[in-house]
């Protein structure tokens, strides 16, 4: 799965969970302080994450998914 | 000392419109809201027909804040904007601000899909926005976020007088100082097959699936039981001080509420209607009005057997002679019940009512019940006299609550 896949699917999550527009998501953006992702949004981010990718997100491994591109890098290396 | 109490703004969305001028044309016009619920679950379910809003709140409001809110959040929200923006949005010292949205039974339908969810997928797929979506005080913290209210958002609880009972303690909290402007209403939307199943097994729904707009027919001899409807309505409150010094049109006047209880049974109304009877008179007292300064009832007439003559004979007993020129309209015979949301809606027809100097029609009104001794408008549109004049909408509930509220015309 390249990089850019998996930015092209949590642009569509993020835009579905919390509105922000598919083209303000990229790789240093950050969830909270960039995209205004709250953490019950984050919430529902990580579990649209596990189901479409199949991976686990553990609440600790969510606490480091701070910018966009540090999600993409979980996701490669745990998918 | 008490204040005045004003209405600047009115909002709603019900089964027969999704704003205030919509439902008042297509009231005064007879139309029916009430139709067959859509959905494959209704084959095996004894009622098959409800009144379901006509404008469908998704698609007014953003897609992102609708996916975090219960489907009666939504319709309040949508009622409090529109009454909001009537009001003028006043910029005003939010700590002066109020909100008081009642609902019978809160989030009902989002509890009972999350808990699909957790039997299908497990607990870790609930919703982080579950809970705020269930809670019964959802719709006034949603509207009270909304408008940025700081002097208290409560939530009255009594089953289906709890519409009336929010713009009671609304006015209650103007008057008593907490508050200048409160914005007050009910929002439900509580169809879902539990709920249906758990109203038919009281006997308390219609079962007239083959003729739905004919099914919700109060004071009718062949009425059979109500039908659910789901909506909201909203007002602004306001002192009349406060709404003269902003310059804020006045458009009804809230004069006095009433609030008993039946001290008789979980259900059923005290057929003697005593406890209906002393909210009536309560609520004529708290507005120094007189049983002859009634013009218009719009009656709790939910279109149960027992309720509607209950109803009926607490009317009788609370204005007397004076019942005579008053005349009497069930509403709910277009829009269906919505329970914790009645209260409001009716509260608002009551003041166009006044406003437009016409009462209503009640829709399926063929056979008027011996035992209804009440002058009941049938299906037209009935002329309210002129000068100054005033309107009761009663509200009761489940648990024996009894609420009236009494309005000015201005």
């Amino acid at each position: 799965m390249s990089q850019e896949d998996v930015l092209v699917g949590f642009a569509a999550i993020i835009n579905e969970v919390a509105g922000v527009p598919v083209e303000d998501v990229q790789l240093d953006k950050a969830f909270v302080d960039d995209l205004d992702v709250d953490s019950l949004s984050m919430v529902e981010v990580v579990m649209a994450a596990e189901d479409k990718w199949g991976v686990k997100i553990s609440d600790d491994d969510a606490k480091n998914l701070r910018t966009v591109g540090d999600a993409v890098a979980f996701i490669n290396a745990n998918s | 000392m008490s204040c005045e109490v004003v209405v600047t703004g009115m909002g709603m969305t019900t089964p027969v419109g999704g704003d205030v001028e919509s439902n008042w044309e297509a009231v005064l016009g007879g139309h029916s809201g009430i139709s067959v619920i859509p959905e494959a679950w209704v084959d095996d379910q004894n009622a098959k027909i409800a009144g379901i809003m006509a404008v469908n709140p998704v698609d007014v409001l953003d897609r992102v804040e609708s996916r975090r809110m219960d489907r009666s959040q939504q319709a309040a929200l949508v009622a409090a904007r529109e009454a909001w923006a009537q009001a003028g949005a006043p910029e005003m010292d939010l700590d002066r601000l109020g909100t008081v949205i009642a609902t019978g039974i809160g989030g009902v339908t989002s509890l009972l899909n999350a808990y699909d969810t957790l039997l299908e997928r497990g607990p870790s797929r609930i919703s982080p926005h579950m809970v705020t979506m269930i809670m019964p005080n959802g719709p006034a913290a949603i509207v009270g976020l909304e408008i940025g209210a700081r002097a208290g958002v409560h939530t009255p609880v009594s089953a289906c007088a709890s519409g009336a009972e929010a713009i009671s303690y609304a006015a209650r909290m103007i008057q008593s100082g907490r508050a200048d402007v409160v914005v007050a209403g009910g929002a439900e939307a509580a169809i879902h097959p539990i709920t249906m199943a758990g109203f038919a097994a009281m006997r308390a729904l219609s079962t007239r699936n083959d003729d739905p707009e004919a099914a919700s027919r109060p004071y009718d001899l062949a009425r059979d039981g109500f039908v659910m409807g789901e909506g909201a309505g909203v007002v602004v409150l306001e002192s009349e001080e406060f709404a003269k010094a902003r310059g804020a049109k006045i458009l009804g006047r809230y004069a006095g509420a009433g609030l008993t209880s039946d001290g008789h049974h979980i259900a059923q109304p005290d057929p003697e209607g005593a406890g209906a009877a002393r909210a009536i008179l309560a609520a004529l007292d708290n507005a120094s009005l007189s049983t002859t300064d009634i013009v218009h009832v719009n009656a709790h007439a939910t279109s149960t057997p027992q309720g509607d003559i209950a109803e009926a004979v607490a009317i009788r007993r609370a204005l007397g002679p004076a019942t005579d020129s008053a005349y009497v309209a069930g509403t709910k015979s277009m829009t269906g019940h919505l329970l914790g949301g009645a209260g409001a809606i009716e509260s608002i027809y009551t003041m166009l009512a006044l406003r437009d100097r016409k009462a209503p029609p009640t829709l399926n009104l063929v056979d008027l019940d011996p035992e209804v001794n009440l002058n009941v408008s049938g299906a037209g549109v009935t002329d309210l006299p002129s000068g100054d004049i005033a309107a009761l909408n009663n509200s009761f509930g489940f648990g024996g609550h009894d609420v009236a509220v009494v309005f000015r015309s201005v």
